[in-house]
């Protein structure tokens, strides 16, 4: 079953500042383009708490899931 | 159109620290709850304080409650109503400690005691010396705090509704409050929430500015709704502003930069704090930073092609110092200023943090509007809590590690008073009006059927930088003056605005020009109330409000010790007194006095 692209951009409204800023800056390059295979992988970091997903981002905190590296690998880009 | 219905004993609208706090009341005393939140409970915005939660438990130093009620009062400038002051800071100890029963984290002293540490403002025998107050969960109190309050909620049944938009207040011919109408994102249907009672609990709305530290889902959304019903809103004009955001961004630059040895500089790399404050220069108080910075910028000192920053310089540090001092400093400046501090300065602004005002309460958490003489009576079926209501707590100026508490506190109090008048009997379900869901179809509709319209980015644009340049941390009475003409220009174009999107599932197009509705009513009573406040009181400073023997500080007792309360419809503005008399006996009202630390 595909998943709703406009469920996941909602998805991306977060408890944080940083993140609303990182993840307007990612919803307007790339997530467009995404593939079903990359939505899925970003629905699936999408469900982080918002402290830990910023420490992902933001490189204090290590990635260990490696089907979320390519999205905090795109979010990371300033 | 047929509406669907759903009907609860109560419905809660917000599930932020203050919502989940007050459902935690109803479920736990039976009452069928409905919890309408647009985002999931644990990403609210709560999530992002860090300072901790106030309480008077003096486990490591000296404390009472008595201390804190004098300074959260001087904090409020004397605005704070001292009733409600009294209730806060008397409950702080039973809800902080509940807290600890639900499974908060709170760190601990060595003898298994909740540490607690000092923080600005909070002082031991009415400002003589700090005082460690504040409980705190290392850096993620508000985050710690609502895990556990949506753990005890999910144990006590309460019932959510995530991702799930109010739309509207509904109330009857006699104003009682019967329910809201929301919508639901995933299928695009509104539908009605009867209910015999409604607390909002929507958090505050710091998206009106340009440069804010709020995450994008404080857009105001019940004080849109209680505007729309005709309920006035209190005090909007007292915003509480941090010195230094990022320029554009918002991100907050922690004070320990300057600590670190980072200096203000203007377009022409002037250290300009040392004409405003040659002892502490780059370290003085927030308000003297904040005001230097505007009075640079206003004065076409500012930098970047729009003059309309400042710069603050680390790059005489030593980077290794950076480093390891301040590296988080560095990631945002890199992420959100695109800009390493280690070779160039971090471009920076004052920005809004925190919102005073709000849905006017009483210390019970119910909703009071000025009626048949009495300007505190309650409306039949309302209440509201945390950063949305004004019980007034927070009156002029917030405590730091207040607003933890009045969620705590305010949640629980509206819950218990929804519990109370439920048992007595005096709430019912009243039949609905027929036109119930009328304006949020219509709304609904305008947007569906809207041709030729203005463009949602850019009419929230033009309302953030209306406010950050007339109504910002810093006040000027030309610029206030111009900024209401221009204010209400801005609300025009947002009456007809057009989404390119008209899909029914999932649109957030549609989300964003709601929410847009709701910040331009907070816009507006914002500068309708900051013109016409002609005094300078806690956050609200005048340029043509000066420090005087007569009127310390800009205040102006004599005039301007009263609460504003400001109506939607013909942005009308009303007054009603301060109330600076106690609750109970146990304490003597704390005296004006001009407010210096």
């Amino acid at each position: 079953m595909s998943i709703n692209r406009g469920r996941v951009r909602w998805q991306c409204r977060r408890a944080l500042l940083e993140l609303d800023l990182v993840f307007e800056r990612f919803l307007e390059r790339h997530f467009d383009r995404l593939s079903d295979d990359q939505i899925a992988d970003l629905d699936d970091l999408l469900r982080c708490e918002d402290h830990d997903l910023w420490g992902m981002v933001n490189g204090s905190k290590a990635c260990e899931t490696d089907r979320w590296k390519e999205m905090i690998g795109l979010l990371r880009q300033p | 159109m047929n509406v669907a219905k759903r009907t609860f004993d109560a419905v809660i609208v917000g599930a932020g620290g203050a919502g989940l706090r007050a459902a935690l009341q109803l479920s736990e005393a039976g009452l069928k709850t409905a919890v309408l939140t647009k985002v999931f409970p644990t990403r609210s915005h709560t999530v992002a304080a860090q300072g901790g939660v106030a309480a008077s438990l003096g486990n490591t130093t000296e404390d009472n409650w008595h201390w804190h009620m004098y300074d959260t009062v001087k904090g409020s400038d004397w605005l704070g109503d001292q009733d409600a002051i009294e209730f806060m800071v008397k409950k702080a100890n039973e809800v902080v400690v509940e807290l600890e029963h639900y499974g908060m984290p709170f760190d601990r002293t060595d003898n298994g005691k909740i540490y607690q540490r000092p923080f600005g403002g909070h002082s031991m025998n009415y400002g003589q010396a700090p005082v460690m107050r504040s409980c705190a969960a290392a850096d993620r109190t508000g985050h710690a705090m609502l895990h556990a309050l949506y753990q005890r909620n999910v144990r006590a049944n309460t019932q959510f509704f995530v991702e799930w938009n109010a739309l509207d207040l509904i109330r009857n011919s006699e104003g009682d409050v019967l329910g809201v109408t929301a919508i639901e994102m995933e299928t695009g249907e509104v539908s009605i929430f009867h209910a015999k009672a409604t607390i909002f609990a929507t958090g505050g709305a710091g998206r009106i500015y340009y440069s804010s530290t709020n995450a994008f889902i404080n857009t105001g959304d019940g004080l849109g709704m209680a505007a729309r019903a005709g309920i006035p809103l209190e005090d909007m004009e007292f915003w509480q502003f941090h010195p230094t955001g990022v320029a554009g961004a918002g991100v907050l630059i922690t004070e320990g930069v300057r600590g670190e040895g980072g200096i203000l500089r203007n377009s022409s790399g002037e250290r300009f704090m040392e004409r405003y404050a040659p002892n502490l220069k780059d370290l003085a108080s927030r308000d003297v930073v904040s005001r230097s910075m505007v009075t640079e910028i206003n004065e076409g000192r500012g930098c970047g092609p729009d003059k309309d920053h400042v710069l603050l310089d680390i790059t005489h540090l030593a980077p290794e110092n950076i480093m390891k001092r301040l590296p988080g400093i560095r990631e945002i400046s890199i992420q959100f200023a695109g800009i390493d501090p280690i070779k160039a300065p971090i471009p920076v602004v004052p920005t809004c943090h925190y919102q005073m005002g709000g849905i006017p309460t009483n210390y019970k958490g119910q909703v009071i509007v000025p009626k048949d003489g009495n300007p505190n009576t309650p409306v039949v079926g309302f209440y509201a809590a945390g950063e949305c209501a004004c019980a007034s707590v927070h009156g002029a100026n917030r405590l730091g590690t207040n607003s933890l508490l009045d969620l705590l506190v305010f949640g629980k109090s509206a819950g218990e008073s929804v519990v109370e008048d439920f048992q007595s009997g005096n709430l019912s379900l009243k039949p609905l009006p027929a036109d119930a869901a009328d304006l949020s179809l219509a709304r609904i509709a305008r947007l569906e059927n809207q041709k030729n319209g203005t463009d949602v980015h850019e009419v929230r644009l033009a309302m953030q930088r209306t406010m950050q340049k007339h109504a910002g941390v810093f006040r000027f009475n030309e610029l206030l003056t111009e900024g209401v003409a221009r204010i209400l220009e801005v609300a025009e174009q947002s009456l007809h605005t057009e989404i390119g999107d008209k899909s029914k599932v999932w649109n957030t197009a549609r989300t964003e020009a709601l929410e847009l509705d709701n910040l331009i009513e907070v816009a507006k009573a914002t500068m309708i109330s900051a013109e016409a406040r002609k005094e300078s009181r806690g956050a609200h400073v005048r340029d043509d409000a000066p420090d005087t023997a007569e009127n310390p500080n800009g205040r102006d007792d004599k005039n301007w010790l009263k609460h504003t309360l400001w109506y939607r419809d013909g942005n009308r503005l009303d007054y009603k007194p301060v109330n600076l008399k106690p609750l109970s006996d146990d304490v003597e009202p704390i005296a004006l006095a001009k407010r210096t630390y």
